[in-house]
């Protein structure tokens, strides 16, 4: 997928002058956190079940090698295939050859952010396969060619008018004076329009939540059901995962799961936890005659061994992005790649580089709301940090923000210097406040005084305070 | 080639070789112990209680529920379902030899059809494996007599159950899959798929807004047999 995190700043603006997003923001922006809260409050042993599950992922990374030969081994054993893919090109071409090889016309896709980062569906396209995205979400910005804005609800940023116009856009064999009275009309027409997809596609394309060393198994996690139809139906099912969506058993997985659904919607379950081992066994009557897994690195291994490979714990849940003060603001489009909020502000830079997406580090106000409800408990303000000293090291934040740096650091180290800047600056702003205490406008930091007021610091520095109280004086 | 790439850069990341004998040996223990993590306090209970919770947690999950005292109560449990829903009284049935015991004749207006759905099937009827009282779930292990496309393209899937096969927890469950289905001819105990249903299809891809039937059945009925004073 094509990058537009360098233009972060811009990204943002357009996105606060959205109104069709802000709209989405505000109907969303409580749902999310208060299903989570009321799913944990109902579960006494959450807190235990995240310190196992950091455990369990860092227990699998630390032998990452091992598990992945032994559930390659699994696979095999299965009847199943596996393609390794070091980069997003590989990943393409395998899945395209095996389009190819069984001459597929149409292909239909569960849900898979994997997909979104190797960016398969335009390579499928140019060499005249069409991909169709089965969920709701994926399909309806699919029709409006543009990227998720969220990980697990990627159209949560449009409004029913929204999808309405894509529907009379797009299904131009159905009455053009139909009436879409409720959302559920919208639902009834997707279904039906996709039902004739999932029965005439030739390949099923689906994600995974997990890989199962024990077994050789993927698991996916969906709603709606459109995974499962998109791996049962076709003759092929072909699953795309990144590395480190391995767990070592049946029992780790099972943990995991606990702490996925409650995370990421609310519940304690999602409808369909679906467990794939290899292709359909000889006496069964239904499912894919072949299954393979193409298994991605894409720069993930260059995380491990460094501080980064926290994040590989992640499970793509979006509480952090659901939890995030920013990402709530300014919405998913702006991070401007596949993954958005805390997570994405972390794993991106990994991914396509801090010279690209330096920016994304910095859009955090380091509230640390995200590492408290990560599941895994990443530690995800640290890793933004380190991001931050990298991009500081390598000369790429800009040379005011620099030179500010080199200012600020050179007082700091000189207490006396500091308390006469800082007692300076304290009485000059209390001054230009007047009785108001409020300064609507500052001279360099207009930007911060456009949207509200700077609460003027009463004429007094903590240090004169401090040294009052401590001399007993009020 | 991206295989030895891969697993390298691994290595190379963890700072050392492949891992020696002693340490994976180790690590098979563990996958053969496959041992269970902490399992919430929430479904330790005795059977019977064990049994409200996962219907009480499958209504809560828009689920529905019918209990009959045996089998030979089954047929006219899912006509009264069929009827209660304006249901066609033809459906696509689990080719399962529990199912086919069942005195269907009974009610000689229901109509089974044997064998995996077809798109047109508006009701299908599948056999419950084990039902998972800690999240109201049906575990539904595919197999010659379980096909998985009766669990997603009917638009109404009646579940038949017998109450002995509710457990406590998902690990419960894996336990009596991986007893059950030992020594598979085909790679594992596992089949090709293994579906954990909590509840019918839904999304809240529309403005974050729940509805159900998203593709799959809108509604999810289970007839619960309760065959504990059967042994």
């Amino acid at each position: 997928m094509l990058t537009t995190s360098p233009d972060f700043k811009a990204n943002t603006t357009r996105s606060m002058n959205d109104a069709g997003l802000q709209k989405a923001l505000a109907r969303t922006r409580p749902r999310f956190p208060a299903s989570r809260a009321a799913a944990v409050a109902k579960l006494p042993e959450f807190e235990q079940l995240r310190d196992i599950g950091r455990d369990i992922k860092n227990h699998t990374l630390a032998n990452l090698d091992f598990y992945l030969e032994v559930w390659e081994r699994n696979v095999i054993n299965a009847g199943g295939h596996v393609h390794w893919a070091s980069n997003a090109e590989d990943a393409r071409r395998i899945v395209l050859e095996i389009c190819q090889r069984v001459g597929a016309k149409t292909v239909t896709k569960g849900k898979s952010m994997i997909s979104e980062e190797i960016a398969v569906n335009d390579h499928l396209e140019k060499h005249g396969i069409i991909p169709v995205e089965t969920d709701l979400g994926e399909y309806i910005i699919q029709l409006r060619n543009e990227p998720p804005s969220h990980i697990i609800a990627p159209a949560f940023h449009l409004n029913r008018e929204d999808w309405e116009e894509s529907f009379r856009r797009a299904h131009t064999d159905l009455d053009p004076n139909r009436v879409f009275s409720e959302r559920r009309d919208i639902m009834i027409e997707a279904r039906t329009k996709l039902r004739e997809k999932f029965l005439a596609a030739d390949v099923g394309i689906t994600g995974a939540n997990f890989l199962i060393a024990e077994t050789g198994s993927s698991v996916i996690v969906t709603n709606e059901g459109n995974g499962d139809l998109t791996q049962t139906l076709p003759k092929v099912h072909v699953v795309l995962a990144s590395i480190e969506k391995m767990v070592p058993t049946l029992e780790d997985a099972t943990n995991m799961l606990r702490l996925l659904a409650r995370s990421a919607t609310g519940q304690d379950m999602s409808v369909y936890t679906t467990f794939s081992t290899g292709p359909r066994r000889p006496a069964d009557l239904d499912g894919p005659e072949e299954y393979h897994v193409v298994l991605l690195d894409n720069g993930r291994t260059g995380m491990i061994g460094t501080e980064f490979q926290e994040m590989l714990r992640c499970i793509r849940c979006a509480a952090c992005m659901n939890h995030c003060p920013v990402y709530q603001t300014v919405g998913g489009h702006s991070y401007g790649w596949v993954y958005p909020g805390p997570m994405g502000s972390v794993l991106t830079p990994s991914l396509i580089g801090v010279d690209k997406a330096g920016h994304l580090p910095n859009a955090s106000t380091f509230c640390g709301k995200c590492e408290s409800v990560c599941p895994v408990k990443i530690p995800l303000p640290k890793l933004m940090r380190h991001w931050r000293e990298r991009e500081f090291e390598r000369h790429l934040s800009p040379t005011a923000t620099r030179s500010n740096l080199a200012i600020w650091s050179f007082i700091a180290q000189r207490p006396s210097l500091y308390r006469l800047t800082t007692r300076i600056a304290a009485k000059v702003l209390a001054l230009l406040a007047g009785k108001k205490g409020r300064l609507a406008a500052l001279p360099l930091a207009g930007g911060w005084t456009a949207g509200r007021d700077l609460p003027a610091p009463e004429g007094d520095t903590f240090f004169a305070r401090y040294a009052r109280q401590q001399r007993g004086e009020a | 080639m991206s295989r030895s790439e891969i697993l390298g850069a691994i290595r190379r990341g963890l700072r050392r070789g492949p891992l020696p004998e002693h340490e994976t040996l180790g690590l098979y223990a563990r996958l053969n112990a496959h041992p269970r993590h902490l399992i919430p306090a929430r479904s330790r209970l005795p059977h019977p209680a064990q049994v409200a919770l996962f219907i009480a947690n499958l209504e809560k999950e828009f689920g529905t529920c019918t209990r009959v005292a045996s089998a030979d109560d089954v047929p006219g449990a899912v006509a009264d379902y069929i009827a209660s829903q304006n249901l066609p009284s033809d459906f696509a049935m689990a080719p399962h030899p529990e199912l086919q015991a069942i005195p269907w004749h009974n009610r000689p207006l229901l109509q089974a059809r044997e064998g995996r759905a077809q798109a047109s099937d508006l009701v299908s009827v599948q056999h419950g494996y084990v039902g998972i009282a800690e999240t109201g779930t049906l575990m539904l292990p595919a197999s010659a007599g379980r096909p998985t496309t009766l669990n997603l393209l009917a638009d109404t899937e009646i579940v038949i159950l017998r109450s002995s096969r509710i457990t406590g927890a998902m690990e419960e469950a894996w336990d009596i899959l991986r007893s059950e289905r030992e020594g598979m001819v085909v790679g594992n105990f596992l089949p090709r798929n293994v579906m954990f249903i909590t509840g019918p299809s839904r999304s809240a891809d529309i403005e974050s807004t729940l509805e159900l039937g998203a593709h799959g059945p809108r509604r999810l009925h289970v007839v619960l047999i309760d065959d504990q004073a059967a042994g």
